[in-house]
């Protein structure tokens, strides 16, 4: 890689910053806090400013590629989304402006909430999560609440298959709770057999992930809802990949009590990078008092002449607060715009042509590489990145080749269930021409590792930075490329 | 394919743990088609001496460039050694799965409990059905 570390253009003296002059008392820091050196960069607005653009170049991202990266929904974030975002009203709200400041904030947060809970089927949403890790979160404190709340203090357990994504065992552990793996069926399916048998009183849930990670709709979710919900336990969905479902299927309506939405997957928030995310949870009636606060309610009716006035509340049983102040308010702006700009028709054809995408991939591709569970998907699929006629070809090489085809590689190696797995989410913003080409792309490499293993083994070829030695990486965790200050040690 | 190593002295679980049993004492560690399978070990969450085994729970986790995994208790017990030498090198679980990289040791409650266990040729007949 050419790019120089921004300290080695730094030369001494140089300032890209003019500050204004005091215009209040000064008060000096106390002198035990002060530090003799403070190594920062020396440098002008403009090498800044190039110093970072060639970066910026340097990476994969949706707007310069194809981006199939499976679980993840990476599809396009509609650049209205920013316009809206930087609207001064809503980038220059203070938090702690008073609600009467901040109607029209509390305004775009209440239809959020009823637009989640319509598209989910369910009865009230809090946008308070952060990510979606924190909704799961959020939704299992809720499940564990309402278990405490009926003195049903036995229920240790909740349910977890094994095609569900790897945060939900992680959740549940969280919340204090113990997890219970139930195997997959020959068909990608929840064994139902195994289920009816972990079914008890101890148990307090199940965490389902609909579709699966392998991006198969669940073919007994009915049977699995009713199991669960007969033993006494709630059904939590991991809402991740509603980009399958939106617009198409309700949760709420199949029996889920909970679920979290990833704003920044299906609602075309930014993922990855910081984003931040946001993973706002909905539920059904029995849980609607324990949602993590403060929800936007509606204070006063509106009139013909006067909007209704929105104010903030913690619900009555709520599990508290998540975070500071009102979840990441900029995703609920990008949010409700992707919705707004979509529409009733337009949120059912996201779905339409993610799920249709996903197929036309899986069907062009299963003559070149094995798909186990191969029958009709949702959003994406998995097949296994090896062949038997080119032994020493995993997975990983044909992730670092598909980078010299300016294609960032699918997620590997996941989900467990699948050997030599590479999951592959195309998305619907991606037209036919981007999907043929990855189609190429995969069938040049398919013949690549029998032809020329190396190729592949020794891949990616134009990149910035070539194969990395990933052991070492997870090994030495050393992230300072400078020495270490002394005030650091 | 079916090129496992799968000792003769061992018996082997659906987890893909051995167990060796030699008088009180097992040793539990992780095959040769499990290391294979998660590839590069970077690190071993080992677990404390004098923790308590339970058949079939986890006893700690280890984590490989592919992936995090946990590593059960193939029978219950008391652990009364740990192999530190993971700590630095959790390697040894990839280039030595039955010798250098052992996890734990343990005082075995139950020498019965491990009448379910796979042996050898069962074990290798597993690994092949999952290929």
């Amino acid at each position: 890689m050419t790019e120089p570390l921004i300290y080695d253009i730094s030369v001494p003296g140089r300032c890209g910053a003019s500050l204004p002059g005091v215009d209040v008392p000064q008060t000096p820091l106390p002198a035990e806090l002060l530090r003799k050196e403070l190594d920062l960069p020396e440098v002008s607005e403009m090498q800044v400013i190039r110093h970072f653009v060639r970066l910026s170049q340097l990476n994969h991202s949706i707007d310069k590629g194809f981006y199939p990266l499976g679980s993840c929904t990476m599809k396009y974030n509609p650049k209205i989304n920013e316009d809206m975002a930087r609207l001064p009203g809503f980038a220059h709200l203070h938090p702690l402006q008073d609600d009467e400041g901040a109607q029209g904030a509390l305004a775009l947060m209440f239809q959020l909430q009823t637009w989640l809970a319509e598209i989910a089927g369910f009865k009230a949403v809090s946008l308070a999560p952060a990510a979606g890790a924190q909704g799961e979160f959020a939704g299992i404190l809720m499940i564990r609440k309402y278990h405490l709340d009926r003195g049903d203090t036995q229920r240790t357990k909740i349910l977890i298959p094994n095609s569900a994504h790897g945060t939900n065992p992680a959740t549940v552990t969280m919340a204090g709770f113990t997890v219970v793996e139930l195997p997959s069926d020959e068909n990608g399916d929840v064994d139902l057999q195994a289920l009816k048998a972990a079914c008890d009183d101890t148990v307090a849930g199940m965490m389902i992930t609909v579709p699966n990670t392998l991006g198969l709709f669940e073919s007994h979710i009915l049977e699995v809802i009713k199991t669960v919900h007969d033993c006494g336990g709630l059904m939590y969905m991991d809402g991740a990949n509603m980009n399958a479902l939106m617009g198409v299927v309700k949760p709420g309506q199949l029996g889920f009590d909970v679920m979290h939405y990833n704003l920044h997957k299906t609602f075309s928030t930014p993922h990855g990078g910081g984003g931040p995310g946001s993973g706002p949870v909905g539920v059904g009636e029995k849980l609607v008092p324990y949602l993590p606060g403060p929800v936007v309610i509606q204070v006063e009716d509106g009139t013909d002449d006067e909007p209704p006035l929105y104010g903030l509340h913690m619900p009555e049983k709520s599990i508290g607060r998540l975070k500071a102040f009102h979840g990441n308010f900029g995703m609920h702006v990008r949010a409700y715009t992707y919705i707004r700009i979509n529409g009733d028709e337009g949120i059912k054809d996201v779905t339409r042509y993610a799920v249709l995408n996903a197929n036309y991939l899986r069907v062009k591709l299963q003559d070149t590489y094995h798909i186990p569970y191969n029958r009709y998907c949702g959003h994406e699929f998995v097949l296994e990145g090896h062949f038997g006629d080119a032994p020493d070809i995993h997975a990983l090489d044909i992730s670092k080749r598909l980078m010299d085809y300016g294609i960032h590689p699918p997620t590997n190696y996941f989900p467990l269930i699948v050997p030599e797995a590479l999951m592959i989410e195309p998305t619907e913003t991606e037209d036919k021409q981007a999907l043929d080409g990855f189609v190429d792309a995969m069938k040049k490499i398919a013949a690549e590792a029998r032809e020329n293993p190396d190729l592949l083994k020794s891949a990616p070829h134009t990149t910035p930075v070539s194969r990395v030695d990933e052991v070492r990486a997870a090994k030495q965790l050393v992230l300072c490329c400078r020495p270490v200050p002394e005030w650091a040690e | 394919m079916g090129s496992w190593k799968t000792p003769e002295d061992l018996k082997y679980t659906r987890n893909d743990e051995w167990l060796r049993i030699e008088g009180s004492i097992g040793t539990i560690g992780l095959t040769d088609y499990a290391q294979n399978q998660l590839n590069d070990l970077v690190y071993v969450d080992l677990p404390d001496k004098g923790d308590t085994l339970k058949k079939g729970t986890a006893i700690c986790a280890v984590e490989s460039v592919k992936a995090a995994s946990d590593i059960y208790a193939p029978i219950s017990g008391k652990i009364t050694e740990v192999n530190q030498a993971l700590e630095d090198e959790p390697e040894l679980i990839n280039s030595d799965p039955y010798g250098k990289g052992w996890v734990i040791k343990f005082e075995i409650a139950d020498p019965d409990e491990a009448a379910d266990l796979m042996d050898a040729a069962a074990y290798a007949a597993y690994c092949d059905s999952r290929e």
